[in-house]
C-alpha cells in the first residue's frame, strides 16, 4: 500500500457517487475534446498559402471549358496547374462511395507536393492510362493492394463503350504528410475519362494552381478571373485557404455557441463535483482526524484530499477524450475521404490536461483546505 | 523507575464565549516507564483531555507535557505530528478504523510516514497482527470483522510503529464482558511483555483491574490506588 492506494480507495468509496462524477467530468472532456477539434478545424483549417482553387463561378458542380487550362498556365506569377473532374466513383455498390478525381497526374502531384508514395510507384501511375492512385485510407478500407484490378463506377458517367465498369489497376497507393482536402481520394488519367466517358470529357470540373509566391495570391486569382470575365463560364479563383475560410464562416457563429456550451457545462459540472468533494470529505472529518492523530501532517492530508480531487478529473477527463477519439474517428468514417480529418491535435489534449489537473485544483482545493485546518479534537467532538 | 512523563502544574480551561470552564488546575502527575495506568471517573471529568494532553492533540492552556525531555506543549504542528507517529500509539472506543481498508492496511497506515521498504512494511505488519492474534483475518475490512476483532486491529496499528506508550480511552467501552477481557489480556501482555507504557481510561472497574495503577480523577485531582 502506499499513499496513491489510500486516495484510490477513498476516491471509490462510493461506487455509485465516484461512477456518477467520473461520468460528468467524461462528458465535460468530451464535448471538450470532440468540438475543440471541430473549433479547431474550423479556426486553423489545414492549407497550402500559394495553392489557389479555380471553380466555376455560378456554382463548382457546373464545368469549365476545356480550353480555360492552357490559357490559365500563361497567367504570370503562376507556378503550376493542374486540373480534376469530379467522378462520382463506387465500388461494386453504390452505397461503397469512393471518392474519385479524374486529373493529369503529373501536374496533380505537383499540385499537392504533400501527397507521397514510392517512386516507382508514382512513375508506373503517371505512365499508364489504366492505372489509378488510391489514398491509403481508402485502399485500407476496401483492403486493395498495388497490384490489384478494380472495377470503378461512377453514378454521374456511363463508359461509351457500353461496359458497365472501368477495370483499373492499383498501381500507387500514396498518403499526405498533411491534412488536405481530397488526401484519400482515387485518382484516375484525365485522358482516360475523356476518351471512355460518353459524355462530360471536354470540360473540367476545376483546376487547382499553385503561385511562386503567396504575396502574388491576389493579382493571380484577379488576373484568372478578369481573363474570363463576361464569358458563357466565368470563373471564381481564390486561395484554398480563403476558400476553406468561406465554406466555414457559415459556421462562426456555431462555433461561438459551442464555445458558449462546453464552457456552461464546465461550470456546472465543476459545481457538481465540488459540491460533491465537499460533502465527501465532510463525512469522512473523524478518518482526517485519525490519520492526523497517527501523525500524518496538515499538508499531507491536504495533498491527500487534493490528489484525490485531481485523480478524479484525470481519470474522468481522460475517459473523456478516449470517448471523443472515438466519436472523431467515427465522424471521419461516415464524411468520407474527401474530407480532412478533424482531429485532436497535440495542443487540444494538452489543452484538456492542463484543464483536467486545474478543475482537480478547483474542486479540490476548499475540502483539501478544510482537511488541512481541521483540528484533531474537533475531528473527534464532532463525531 | 524511570519518569516517561512529568506534567507540571498542568491547567485546562475552556472558554465558551464569556464562560470559562476548568477542567485542571494546577495538576502534577508523573508516569513511570512501564507504568499500565487506569484512569477513571465521572463523566466530563477530563479523562480524555487529559489522555489528548499526553498524546499531544491537544495543548496545555498552561504548564509543561515533558516525555523524555521533549517539551510536548511546545513543539510546533509539524513536529508534534511526528513526535506522535514515533512515540504514541492510540487505541480508540470505536476502533476508529477507516472502513475501505484491509486490517493489514489499517495496521500499514501509520508506517507510510517512515522510510521502511514495502517488504520491512509488511513484515512489521504481520507481526503486529500476529502478537494481537488476528493475523489470520489481514485481508478483512472492518465491516467483515467484530467489536473485538476491530480492536485488536486498532491495538495492533497503535503498536506497530513500536511507540512506548499506549494511550487508550476506553478501549473496551463498546465490548462485551469476554471480549473485553481478551482485548484487556493483550493490553496486559503489551504491557508485561513488550514493556509498554499504558494509559488507560474507563469506566469498568473490572477493566481498572488490569491496570498496575487505578486512578480516580474528580473534580481536576488525582486519587491514586496502587493494585497488586
Ligand atoms: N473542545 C471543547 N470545548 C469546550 N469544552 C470541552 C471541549 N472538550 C471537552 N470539553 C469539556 O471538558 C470537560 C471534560 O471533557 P472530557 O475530557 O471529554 O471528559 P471525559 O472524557 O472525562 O468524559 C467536559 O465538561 C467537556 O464538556
Ligand atoms: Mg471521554
Amino acid at each position: 500500500m502506499n499513499r496513491l492506494t489510500l486516495v484510490r480507495k477513498n476516491l471509490f468509496r462510493k461506487k455509485t457517487r465516484s461512477t456518477l462524477l467520473l461520468l460528468s467530468i467524461a462528458i465535460a472532456f468530451l464535448l471538450y475534446g470532440a468540438l475543440g477539434a471541430f473549433n479547431q478545424f474550423w479556426e486553423d483549417p489545414p492549407q497550402t498559402p500559394t495553392r489557389l482553387v479555380t471553380l466555376n463561378k455560378i456554382n463548382f458542380t457546373q464545368p469549365l471549358p476545356y480550353a480555360y487550362y492552357n490559357r490559365i498556365q500563361s497567367v504570370d506569377g503562376i507556378a503550376a496547374a493542374s486540373h480534376a473532374n469530379w467522378f462520382g466513383g463506387y465500388f461494386r455498390e453504390p452505397t461503397n462511395v469512393v471518392t474519385t478525381f479524374a486529373v493529369e497526374p503529373e501536374g496533380w502531384f505537383t499540385v499537392y507536393p504533400e501527397f507521397d508514395m514510392p517512386a516507382d510507384q508514382r512513375a508506373r501511375f503517371i505512365s499508364d492510362r489504366t492505372c489509378m492512385a488510391a489514398g491509403a485510407p481508402i485502399a485500407e478500407q476496401y483492403g486493395w493492394s498495388v497490384g490489384d484490378r478494380i472495377p470503378l463506377q461512377s453514378n454521374i458517367f456511363t463508359r461509351a463503350d457500353g461496359a458497365e465498369a472501368w477495370q483499373l489497376e492499383v498501381c500507387a497507393i500514396y498518403t499526405s504528410t498533411a491534412d488536405t482536402a481530397g488526401a484519400g481520394a482515387v485518382l484516375l488519367h484525365y485522358e482516360l475519362f475523356r476518351e471512355t466517358a460518353s459524355f462530360g470529357g471536354n470540360s473540367l470540373g476545376w483546376f487547382v494552381l499553385l503561385t511562386e509566391d503567396a504575396a502574388l495570391n491576389e493579382s493571380v486569382s484577379r488576373s484568372i478571373d478578369d481573363m474570363f470575365a463576361n464569358s458563357s463560364a466565368e470563373t471564381e479563383t481564390s486561395t484554398e485557404a480563403a476558400f476553406n475560410q468561406a465554406f466555414l464562416e457559415q459556421f462562426g457563429d456555431i462555433a461561438t455557441i459551442l464555445s458558449l456550451v462546453i464552457g456552461a457545462a464546465f461550470v456546472s459540472i465543476l459545481i457538481i463535483v465540488g459540491t460533491t468533494m465537499v460533502l465527501s470529505i465532510a463525512e469522512r472529518t473523524k478518518e482526517i482526524g485519525v490519520l492526523k492523530t497517527l501523525g500524518f501532517r496538515n499538508n499531507a492530508v491536504f495533498g491527500l484530499v487534493l490528489a484525490e480531487s485531481i485523480f478524479l478529473s484525470l481519470l474522468g477527463g481522460l475517459i473523456g477524450l478516449g470517448l471523443a477519439a472515438g466519436l472523431l474517428a467515427g465522424a471521419e468514417a461516415g464524411l468520407g475521404d474527401a474530407f480532412p480529418p478533424i482531429v485532436m491535435t497535440v495542443e487540444i489534449v494538452g489543452s484538456a490536461v492542463a484543464l483536467m489537473l486545474l478543475f482537480g485544483l478547483i474542486t479540490g482545493v476548499i475540502p483539501a483546505a478544510s482537511a488541512l485546518r481541521l483540528k484533531i479534537i474537533d475531528a473527534f467532538s464532532k463525531g | 523507575m524511570t519518569a516517561l512523563y512529568t506534567l507540571t502544574d498542568l491547567s485546562k480551561r475552556y472558554t465558551r464565549g464569556k464562560e470559562s470552564i476548568t477542567i485542571f488546575e494546577q495538576l502534577d502527575m508523573t508516569i513511570d516507564q512501564g507504568d499500565f495506568i487506569s484512569i477513571m471517573g465521572p463523566s466530563g471529568s477530563g479523562k480524555t483531555t487529559l489522555l489528548n494532553l499526553l498524546g499531544g492533540i491537544d495543548r496545555p492552556s498552561s504548564g509543561a507535557v515533558d516525555c523524555e525531555g521533549t517539551r510536548v506543549d511546545k513543539l510546533s504542528e509539524g513536529k508534534l505530528a511526528k513526535w506522535r507517529s514515533q512515540h504514541v500509539g492510540f487505541i480508540f472506543q470505536f476502533y476508529n478504523l477507516m472502513p475501505t481498508l484491509s486490517a493489514a492496511q489499517n495496521v500499514e497506515l501509520p508506517l507510510l510516514l517512515t522510510n521502511l521498504s514495502g517488504k520491512e512494511r509488511k513484515r512489521r505488519v504481520e507481526t503486529a497482527l500476529d502478537i494481537v492474534g488476528i493475523l489470520d483475518r489481514k485481508g478483512h475490512r472492518p465491516a467483515q470483522l467484530s467489536g473485538g476483532q476491530q480492536q485488536r486491529v486498532g491495538i495492533a496499528r497503535a503498536i506497530v510503529a513500536d511507540p512506548k506508550v499506549l494511550l487508550c480511552d476506553e478501549p473496551t467501552g463498546d465490548l462485551d464482558r469476554n471480549t473485553a477481557d481478551e482485548v484487556l489480556e493483550t493490553l496486559q501482555l503489551l504491557n508485561r511483555e513488550l514493556n509498554k507504557t499504558i494509559v488507560m481510561v474507563t469506566h469498568d472497574p473490572a477493566a481498572a483491574g488490569y491496570a498496575s495503577k487505578e486512578l480516580h480523577l474528580d473534580k481536576g485531582r488525582f486519587v491514586a490506588k496502587e493494585n497488586t
